[in-house]
């Protein structure tokens, strides 16, 4: 099970990654998205995925689920919704000032 | 009194949830936030004489015990930091009260410097490495927030790059973490520490931890990594570069020092030459930014990479005296580069122009504010007996002592250029006959905070005797983790 998460999170960190390289700014956006995604898969990963048992120790139970990366995620994905929803405004108004949405022409020497 | 650890983050989210309220009343919002400014940097003293006189104050949060719960740790390296910070950022706010623009006030400016500051000392305090990178993104999301403010098209260009940049480090960061997890399964850094030391780092953890380096590298704006640093620090206003200048990359410097100090201190071979390589080049190539452009700004904000090289080259040598220099160093730093980017921002105004060829004569309408910048060029340089000279002495002292001969020479080249590229600025701006149209414009009340931060400077140089003790109580503080690990675990 861990090894076909971690490959879908490579995936998507392949895919994110050659989206954050294209020059549209919307897909710049949508590729940190996508690997935000995969570093939250992988955490979960990182803590070994197992089914149906309960984050206690207790003496005597050996199977336990481990809560930590579960709230290492929640916090994770609270913050990468935030600055994802910075990022699209931030993009929005920097393509309606600048009247381009191609990396590429936004590098500029001008400091207006 | 454990409760005192997390005073220096809490006074400031208070003063940010408060000062967000009273944004519509200007004045209100001016008075609150130099009262609070005051406030947190009485308590952070407080703080740091019971540190230095009791040793570390550790809070375990909600009564959790040390591996399980989130900590804070005060101990004697971060509260120094803590101190520093606040006392600047005290001298930035009183500066701020009275050059920023109205418009930019009433849009929560000072609620968002108050969350930068809360983020900052956070990031200083937590002895928990997700709880770090918490901190990180507090501190980032209050940088977005002013670093946009009030954003014309030029401003609103680099600032995306650097949200860009800084969000994807921070996901790199949490993978790491990830990572990190998997291996010694804890995030707490003593404990990771601990686990470290025990199975002696083998080779994924060393993997783990140059990774974790290229994410501070970033943050910190290291070689190669800080393309994207001198335009976003230039374009939004000069206090705002000054808080970021001063702060922002100083966090992720402070960061690559814990880590490297407590966790990953087993593969010095391998991570430490990766240090000394990269030091030198930010040196270099930091130098060269600061010498190739004609903006003041730019030249200022490109300095700030030679610096971070210098305070990396520190932990690179890795012995007691090197340390010392790199923490006397990151203090001395954290304060000139504030007051360097306010004096910056200050010819800016008087001038109406970035521009050095377009400037000239400014010596003679402005006789205070050419000599403070004239002052400032010399500490930067490190210049005797300024502050910046004990650092680099020590740091060359340790260098010695280990046969590092080459970086020495680097170093020396590159100060020497660094006080070249500043005194362009005096040069050109401030000499030569005296521009007639150029109105006159009142610098009343903008040097004080400047001069402020200068005479800290200067103390912290001449008054050498009283500080250099203490900074090498924090470097054999550095050199022992064990005194971190015993005193979180408390075994």
């Amino acid at each position: 099970m861990e090894i076909i998460i971690s490959i879908l999170a490579g995936l998507l960190f392949a895919v994110g990654v050659y989206n954050i390289l294209q020059k549209q700014l919307l897909r710049i956006a949508i590729g940190t998205g996508l690997i935000s995604h995969a570093a939250h898969l992988f955490i979960l990963t990182m803590g070994k995925l197992k089914r149906g048992q309960p984050p206690i120790i207790q003496d005597g139970i050996t199977q336990y689920t481990d809560p930590l990366p579960q709230a290492l995620i929640l916090t994770s994905i609270v913050i990468s919704f935030g600055v994802t929803s910075v990022i699209l405004v931030l993009a929005y108004r920097t393509i309606n000032e600048n009247e381009t949405d191609n990396i590429e022409e936004l590098r500029g020497n001008d400091n207006d | 009194m454990t409760n005192l650890a997390i005073l220096p983050i809490i006074i400031p989210l208070f003063a940010a949830i408060i000062l967000a309220f009273t944004t519509k009343k200007v004045k209100l919002s001016r008075t609150l936030a130099k009262v609070f400014a005051v406030i947190n940097l009485m308590f952070v003293i407080y703080i740091t004489y019971e540190v230095f006189t009791n040793g570390s104050i550790i809070l375990e949060t909600g009564g959790w015990k040390a591996p399980y719960g989130i900590i804070f740790v005060a101990d004697i390296f971060s509260i120094l930091i803590v101190l520093t910070s606040s006392l600047l950022t005290t001298a930035i706010i009183f500066f701020a009260t009275r050059t920023v623009p109205e418009q930019k006030e009433v849009h929560y400016f000072y609620a968002m410097v108050y969350f930068l500051i809360s983020g900052v000392s956070g990031a200083f305090l937590t002895g928990d490495l997700f709880n770090l990178f918490v901190f990180f993104e507090v501190l980032l999301m209050a940088s977005y927030g002013l670093i946009t403010l009030g954003g014309g098209k030029a401003q609103l260009r680099e600032s995306l790059k650097y949200v860009l940049i800084n969000l994807f480090s921070s996901i790199v960061f949490v993978t790491t973490v990830a990572f990190l997890y998997s291996v010694v399964g804890t995030v707490n850094m003593a404990q990771i520490a601990q686990r470290v030391h025990e199975v002696e780092q083998q080779g994924i953890l060393t993997a783990i931890g140059v990774i974790l380096f290229f994410v501070f590298a970033t943050k910190a704006a290291l070689f190669p990594l800080y393309y994207w640093m001198p335009k976003s620090y230039v374009v939004p206003n000069p206090v705002v570069s000054a808080l970021f200048g001063a702060l922002l990359t100083k966090v992720g410097i402070y960061s690559i020092i814990r880590v490297f100090t407590l966790i990953f201190i087993f593969e010095t071979e391998l991570t430490h030459t990766l240090f000394l390589w990269i030091a030198g080049l930010s040196m270099i190539f930091g130098v060269i930014g600061a010498l190739s452009t004609k903006d003041v700004k730019m030249i200022v904000a490109y300095n700030v990479i030679p610096s971070i090289g210098f305070i990396l080259y520190g932990l690179a040598v890795f012995n007691q005296d090197a340390l010392s220099g790199s923490v006397y160093y990151l203090v001395h730093d954290m304060i000139i580069k504030a007051a360097l980017f306010l004096i910056v921002g200050i010819v800016v105004y008087v001038a109406g122009t970035s521009d050095l060829k377009k400037m000239g004569g400014l010596i003679h309408n402005y006789p205070v504010l050419g000599w403070t910048l004239f002052l400032s060029a010399f500490v930067l340089a490190g210049i005797p007996p300024l502050s910046g000279f004990i650092g680099k002495l020590l740091l060359i002292k340790g260098s010695f002592a280990n046969d590092e001969v080459v970086i020495v020479i680097v170093a020396l080249l590159s100060s020497l250029l660094i006080l070249y590229s500043v005194m362009k600025i005096f040069i050109q701006g401030f000499w030569g006959e005296k521009q007639i149209d150029l109105p006159i414009k009142s610098t009343k009340g903008l040097l004080s905070p400047i001069v402020f931060l200068l005479s800290i400077s200067v103390l912290l140089g001449v008054g050498a005797e009283w500080v250099y003790p203490n900074i090498e109580l924090i470097s054999e503080y550095l050199l022992d983790p064990e005194i971190y690990i015993n005193s979180v675990l408390k075994e």
